[in-house]
């Protein structure tokens, strides 16, 4: 551990912490398994989640085989589909999403992007990803105990999650579900910590928090929410846990089951509806806020323009990330809780559609007189915006409070959450894959299966939500087993179902392809040399590529400019990366705006 | 080229599915007519933003896609812009706000001609009180619970001996405004009729509520709408919307808790219960 000089430079603050080498590991163990590289933590928690995430694709499949063709599969008894639903839903969501673009993408981006050596605690880095480890294998573990996981819905509402009338509310299921959820919490929050410090102290000289590239804000303050957001599951799940096996009441009133008195009494189930959507509604913003933001440099990069209104997208991801927190009932409309809530958090709810519309209005602002290469990533990002307008106009059904209550618990609400928050943030996960894989790997994906693997999953998942929306609006309700014969059908939604089905089975089908792009480009793939995309931001300027554990050899990169100028009038290039000193001709430069 | 192709495709085939395909709401069988027309107001709006965005989209990925030569254009913000946008989105919000607040408003406020019916759940199926001659339900609680008072009504209570026991189809007077009683034993449910469009859960421990208006005569299919265990989605129910006379023929043929239950309640034991709370 050695400080490493530099020559002062006058026109540069000083950095804040000083420049120390992180210690290099010495033993293959150490450098390969117990990394404390955030670089190697980034790929250990994207491999894990990943993996985990396949298992949630083969739950999706199944799921919708019994949906698409009811009656066909023996297999897939009523406790199975419920089983498959809720595990689904819940490896989605946490294990997948949460894991891939805080651990994954925070741990690989934001040390090199922030111009740092690496997180500023590598050990509880390290630590981070072992007990996110332990919380996957938790949860794996449950599909194999007596009773099978739990299939409670991946909302886990009490009293049935934890009553015998519910896959695994009797057994081992949910109590697995509810440990794993815990070292999730304490997984997280020891990398979250990392990250929020490692942005506040450990940026390079010159990076002011206004010159961040916005894939820094939109993770940086995904984590801030999570860390305020995940303590709310974390208590809600050690109380269900004593209710259920300390037979505590904290959700539980007095109940009858099968006819016979239960042993408790005095609780409320609606508190821990509350407890969970405080957590579960910034849940969704700590999922989208990142896609927010790697998708806005996909857009700049890509269209070879700096993204429209820096300033108004920061703000809008602070402002997105604060109101976010006062929304969480309008998951509750229909929950029996006081009705005048409705009033004011239909109004919180709508309120925030006016930042999340200007993001949307700004990427697209950003291709007006740009330099679009149609690229991959640029491929995926045009995807995300298109499903995650569609996604986001349809939360202003189910956030108008009486506009809900038709829609509440209907297929609807299943179409508008994977719209919004399945498929457009996945979107972004892929683009950015093929956006920095050859930073990581020193090699191109290859474009043609990145071709077909782009056309097939857009087109496709489009293909899977849209229509299921309608089926929701004739009155479907979620979370059937089967349908079967229902009266209020005008029109019958079966071949609705089959045709949804089969589109899930090629979009699942076309994920294959993506993961044999990934292990076959590693070799294979077209050399892609220093900064293949010619993107300004930092991760591209490192000496070596992939950069080397320190990433910075001898020096800290100083940060002269913003991460946005690409096509500046009077440059010789079409981008000035962030550490270039050149000084465009400032008469050319619009407005003095530029941070 | 083949992506604002793609695009453009995308918002026609959405509008067309929108427009022509027969996946349409079953037709309303209450007064709720309000909840649809916010409904239809917002599907306007926000197909009309849908097909704005992404059009706009198509037109920038055809206009501007990289050809030998091109260069962007560097413009970092336009404050009017982005003020005039954000003020315009601000207003459509609005329209969509403010009449669906009104009629909130209405959902929660019951009509004093309202009848109460109670809708009892438990895993998995329904049942259902009437107040008696006395117009009254009487108290429960899951502690009376047992064979012969499935319901828990609590037999002390002389509001409670006269309430009616239904099990089975539900019968409504046509044109009688109602607020149904949401009560659960076990765990939540939801008392969902696709006709009637409203819902609500049913809470253990707790009563919930919400009213309308039958408006056309029939038979509507009750669902569960509140994942409520494995047989979640078998657990159904009828409810008959009929005239009055033969409503009235219906009501005859229920027993009352105390014939349900086969034994009068002792009067010594009665006990009148005089603050009775308001669900």
């Amino acid at each position: 551990m050695a400080d490493i000089p530099h020559e002062a430079e006058a026109d540069l603050p000083p950095l804040e912490v000083p420049d120390v080498m992180p210690p290099h590991a010495h033993s293959w163990l150490g450098k390969w398994v117990f990394s404390q590289d955030a670089k190697y933590i980034a790929i250990q928690y994207s491999g894990t989640a990943v993996a985990i995430g396949l298992v949630a694709l083969v739950l999706s499949w199944l799921m919708r085989l019994q949906l698409g063709f009811p009656g066909t599969f023996d297999f897939i008894t009523p406790e199975a589909y419920y089983q498959f639903i809720t595990m689904h839903g819940m490896i989605m969501v946490i294990y997948l999403l949460t894991a891939i673009f805080l651990g994954g993408f925070g741990n690989y981006l934001i040390p090199l992007m922030v111009g740092a050596r690496d997180m500023v605690f590598p050990f509880v880095n390290m630590l981070s990803y072992w007990v996110y480890l332990a919380a996957v294998l938790v949860l794996v573990s449950s599909f194999f105990a007596p009773g099978g996981p739990t299939g409670a819905g991946w909302t886990l509402y009490p009293p049935q999650a934890i009553m015998s009338g519910t896959p695994g509310g009797a057994q081992a299921g949910i109590l697995l579900m509810l440990l794993s959820l815990i070292l999730f919490i304490i997984g997280f929050t020891m990398g979250g910590l990392n990250y929020v410090v490692t942005v506040l102290q450990a940026r390079t000289r010159g990076m002011t928090m206004m010159r961040l590239p916005l894939t820094v804000w939109g993770i940086f303050t995904a984590t801030v929410m999570a860390l305020l957001a995940f303590p709310a599951l974390f208590v809600a799940c050690v109380m269900m846990m004593f209710d259920r096996l300390l037979g505590t009441s904290f959700f539980m009133p007095a109940l009858v089951e099968f006819g016979e008195q239960l042993n408790y009494g005095g609780g409320t189930p609606i508190a821990f509806q509350h407890l969970f959507w405080f957590f579960g509604h910034p849940e969704v913003y700590i999922v989208a806020l990142p896609a927010f933001g790697i998708v806005s440099d996909l857009i700049a990069v890509h269209a070879r323009k700096n993204i429209f209104g820096y300033r108004m997208m920061v703000w809008a991801i602070v402002i997105i990330g604060g109101l976010s927190f006062i929304v969480w009932a309008h998951h509750m409309y229909v929950s029996g809780m006081h009705p005048w809530f409705g009033f004011f958090f239909a109004t919180t709810t709508l309120i925030i559609a006016v930042p999340t519309a200007i993001k949307v209005y700004n990427w697209v602002l950003t291709l007006w007189r740009g330099d679009i290469h149609l690229t991959l990533p640029m491929l995926f990002a045009l995807g995300f915006i298109v499903t995650f307008v569609n996604g986001g106009l349809t939360g202003l059904f189910l956030g108008n409070v009486v506009v809900d209550v038709p829609l509440s618990d209907t297929m609807f609400v299943v179409a508008h959450f994977h719209m919004v928050m399945g498929v457009a943030p996945i979107m972004v996960i892929f683009g950015a894959i093929y956006h920095w894989y050859p930073l990581i790997t020193g090699r191109m994906l290859n474009e043609t299966l990145g071709q077909i693997h782009f056309w097939v999953t857009f087109i496709g998942a489009y293909a899977i939500f849209f229509p299921m929306h309608y089926v929701g609006l004739v009155g479907v309700p979620r979370r059937y087993y089967e349908l079967g014969e229902a009266s209020f059908l005008t029109t019958p939604v079966d071949g609705l179902n089959a045709f949804i089905t089969v589109a899930a089975l090629v979009v699942g089908a076309a994920q294959m392809l993506f993961l044999f792009n990934l292990g076959w480009s590693i070799r294979r793939g077209r050399d892609a040399g220093h900064n293949p995309w010619r993107a300004t931001s930092l991760e591209w300027q490192t000496p070596d590529v992939p950069p080397r554990h320190g990433n910075w050899g001898d020096r800290l990169p100083p940060v002269y400019r913003w991460a946005y100028d690409y096509s500046v009038p009077g440059a010789p290039d079409d981008f000035i990366a962030q550490n270039d000193p050149a000084t465009p001709d400032p008469q050319a430069v619009p407005h003095g705006v530029r941070p | 080229m083949r992506m604002a192709l793609v695009l453009v495709l995308i918002v026609v085939a959405s509008v067309a599915f929108h427009l022509v395909s027969p996946w349409w709401w079953t037709p309303i069988a209450s007064d709720w007519d309000y909840i649809d027309n916010t409904l239809v107001i917002t599907f306007w709006i926000t197909g009309l933003v849908f097909a704005a965005v992404v059009l706009f989209m198509a037109y920038c990925v055809f206009r501007f896609r990289h050809r030998e030569g091109r260069k962007a254009e560097f413009n970092p913000e336009n404050r009017r812009l982005e003020i005039w946008l954000s003020v315009a989105t601000g207003i459509g919000v609005a329209a969509m706000l403010v009449p669906g607040l009104f009629v909130w408003k209405q959902f929660i406020t019951v009509p004093d001609d309202a009848v109460e019916v109670e809708v009892f759940a438990q895993q998995w199926y329904w049942s259902y009180r009437l107040p008696g001659e006395d117009g009254q339900l009487g108290t429960s609680d899951p502690e009376y619970v047992s064979a012969d008072n499935p319901l828990g009504v609590n037999p002390h209570d002389r509001f409670g001996a006269d309430d009616v026991i239904v099990e089975g189809d539900l019968y409504l007077n046509l044109n009688q405004p109602v607020k149904v009683l949401l009560r659960s034993i076990d765990v939540l449910h939801n008392f969902y009729v696709p006709e009637f469009r409203a819902k609500m859960d049913m809470v253990p421990g707790m009563v919930t509520y919400y009213w309308f208006e039958p408006i056309r005569t029939g038979e509507f299919e009750v669902l569960c709408a509140e994942y409520c265990g494995i047989s979640h989605s078998f657990m159904r129910g009828f409810v008959r919307v009929v005239e009055q006379d033969e409503y009235d023929a219906w009501l005859q043929g229920q027993p009352t808790f105390a014939e349900y239950a086969g034994a009068v309640p002792d009067p010594a034991r009665a006990t009148r219960v005089a603050d009775r709370p308001e669900p």
